[in-house]
């Protein structure tokens, strides 16, 4: 690539302008957008599309511990390794589909939880009130602090004998204050709430931002007709809301069915089977066992599904929109 | 922005109630942990290990003070500034560099671009991650270069994970900035570069402030890779504050500290900064 000074662009731009475009000014010209982006361009080859191809690749090949250090010579397995993921009699299978199932029940929840959540506060937040900003700033401090940090202090909470949660739930008569909340059943709803509680405020930023665009005419016109406040909120606010939900549900379920970090922080390196998600899932058998072949099917099961997920949703979304 | 689109007519009282609870107990869900983090870690252990209090008894600045020694925190705090900060840079110059291009030209391929980044937002971590393993762990066979184990393989790798929403969000920036500008500039004899430094980066600092500070809050709170991509000396705070958990006991009040002083850079940028990063960060959602 070759790289122009000032100098000599200035130059060729002064030529250019004179003579209204000679053959090496246009070819340089189209030449630049390419050579601006040529340095974001290698870098996601690198480190996201080249990596992705060599993950389907080595989803069909057996590759375990003993090749990691030359994993092209890493007998093929052609489809072996998704057969065994989706063999669900075996165990293997059966624990993919377990994780699957557990997967899809915790992103719904939060999901829904977080949209609820995000935009109540944001409908109730836009009018001017005393106290408003500092509200907002406590709003924002779950997104803003580092995961591990927020997630390690929610599992100190959640401790048995020591955490605020069962001191909390003793003290207002709901439980004796003895349970258990990070192994067994009840590691489901800790990680729910968890994770609402750090996905929440997102939601909140962008129906904020998405409420600003609503005329105010809108609501006068309303009021003027005789609309009582929820009325206005069910009639004007929600529909308008509407393109900011297509794509704020879309990144959020993406997000979520991906998080890796919460429950990592949360349980430690062994994720309790009623909150064995996903991405801990394929972490564990891939890193526990080294077996990198049949982590990669898994994850590129994972992959199909999300894209699957994403092409019929967006389809949906459209089509309401046309009927409209 | 307008502060409020609301009725003229007065709210009703249920209204201004339910609000004024709903309100109250989300900033309470929301704020519990950090309240939590700052108590704890004025506490001593054995207060810490006890039932749940409120308020520490016997007031302690101890755990500030052990949190140092109990773990190598200083050396993981180097080793989270120096990657975050690196990736920072580096993310910030070529998020420039794309974003302008995206912004101020038409050229073949744009499209495919710009989607092709932002969908590598939806992929899983994790299947990227195993053959990222493998790519650093043979490229570090063949040629003796260390991005396995190493600081410049995370900060490689952070700054492709902000570098899409980096672009996207200074696109967006640059749109905003009348392309007369550029053009007078261009006629005054600047190159396209003389245009983006002379005129184009300067009307745009409020957004690079806010790329920037998202992009060292992205890398800042990364757990996936680093547990896999560092070794014992390239270790960064997200994986350095499970040492604070040994065999037997947990020293919860030093894990509080720890996690309030890692977490107030992040917090602190972000809170001061609020105003540029909710804009770029909704600008997407929103348009």
């Amino acid at each position: 690539m070759t790289v122009t000074t000032p100098a000599e662009d200035r130059t060729a731009r002064a030529a250019k302008r004179r003579s209204r475009g000679p053959a090496p000014g246009r070819l340089r010209r189209r030449a630049l957008p390419y050579l601006f982006l040529l340095p974001a361009l290698i870098l996601e080859l690198l480190i996201h599309l080249i990596p992705i191809l060599t993950g389907i690749a080595i989803s069909f090949k057996q590759l375990t511990q003993f090749y990691i250090r030359d994993w092209g010579s890493a007998p093929w397995a052609g489809l072996g390794n998704y057969k065994v993921a989706v063999k669900f009699s075996e165990p293997i299978g059966q624990a993919l589909l377990h994780s699957f199932w557990i997967t899809c029940g915790f992103t719904v929840l939060t999901v829904g939880l977080s949209w609820l959540l995000g935009t109540a506060a944001a409908i109730m937040m836009q009018d001017n009130f005393r106290g408003r900003g500092l509200l907002r700033t406590f709003f924002l401090v779950p997104y803003a602090l580092p995961v591990y940090a927020a997630v390690i202090t929610w599992s100190f909470m959640f401790q048995r004998d020591n955490g605020l949660i069962n001191h909390l739930l003793h003290q207002m008569h709901l439980t004796n204050g003895q349970s258990f909340w990070l192994i067994g059943s009840n590691s489901f709803p800790a990680l729910v709430t968890v994770s609402v509680w750090r996905t929440w405020p997102f939601a909140f930023l962008c129906l904020t931002a998405g409420l600003q665009n609503i005329p105010g005419e809108l609501y006068e016109a309303a009021a003027l007709d005789g609309a009582g406040i929820w009325q206005q909120v069910r009639r004007i606010t929600l529909p308008s809301l509407r393109p900011v939900n297509q794509v704020l549900v879309l990144v959020l379920f993406l997000w979520t069915f991906n998080d890796f970090n919460t429950p990592y922080v949360l349980f430690g390196k062994s994720a309790p089977p009623a909150a064995d998600l996903i991405s801990i899932h394929i972490y564990q058998s891939s890193f526990i066992t080294w077996n990198f072949g049949s982590g990669s099917a898994m994850s590129v099961l994972m992959l199909l599904f999300l894209m699957l997920v994403t092409g019929v949703y967006l389809l949906a979304t459209r089509r309401k929109d046309a009927d409209v | 922005m307008s502060d409020s689109h609301r009725s003229p007519m007065a709210a009703p009282t249920s209204f201004l109630w339910t609000r004024r609870i709903f309100l109250t107990l989300l900033a309470i869900f929301a704020i519990l942990p950090v309240y939590v983090m700052i108590s704890s870690s004025l506490k001593p252990l054995n207060e810490v290990q006890g039932a749940f209090q409120w308020l520490p008894h016997h007031l302690t600045l101890r755990p500030y003070v052990d949190i140092w020694h109990t773990v190598p925190l200083a050396h993981y705090f180097a080793n989270s500034v120096i990657v975050c900060g690196s990736s920072m840079l580096l993310s910030v110059v070529v998020a420039i560099f794309a974003a302008y291009a995206v912004s101020r030209y038409r050229f073949k391929g744009k499209r495919l671009f710009t989607v092709t980044v932002l969908s590598t937002q939806m992929f899983p971590g994790i299947l990227f991650l195993l053959p990222l393993f493998l790519i650093f762990v043979n490229i570090g066979n063949a040629t003796g270069i260390a991005l396995y184990g190493s600081r410049g393989g995370l900060i490689l790798t952070y700054l492709t994970f902000s570098l899409p929403f980096s672009i996207w969000m200074l696109a967006g920036y640059f749109d905003s900035i009348p392309q007369d500008l550029d053009e007078a500039a261009l006629v005054d004899g600047c190159g396209p570069l003389g245009a983006l430094f002379r005129v184009v980066i300067p009307a745009a600092v409020p957004g690079i402030v806010a790329v920037a500070v998202y992009a060292f809050m992205t890398a800042w709170g990364e757990v996936l890779f680093a547990s896999v991509l560092t070794n014992d000396s390239t270790r960064t705070l997200a994986i350095g504050l499970e040492g604070y958990a040994t065999q037997n006991d947990v020293y919860w009040n030093q894990v509080m500290a720890a996690s309030l002083v890692v977490s107030v850079p992040v917090v602190a940028g972000f809170l001061l900064l609020q105003r540029y990063l909710v804009a770029g960060l909704t600008a997407g959602a929103v348009k």
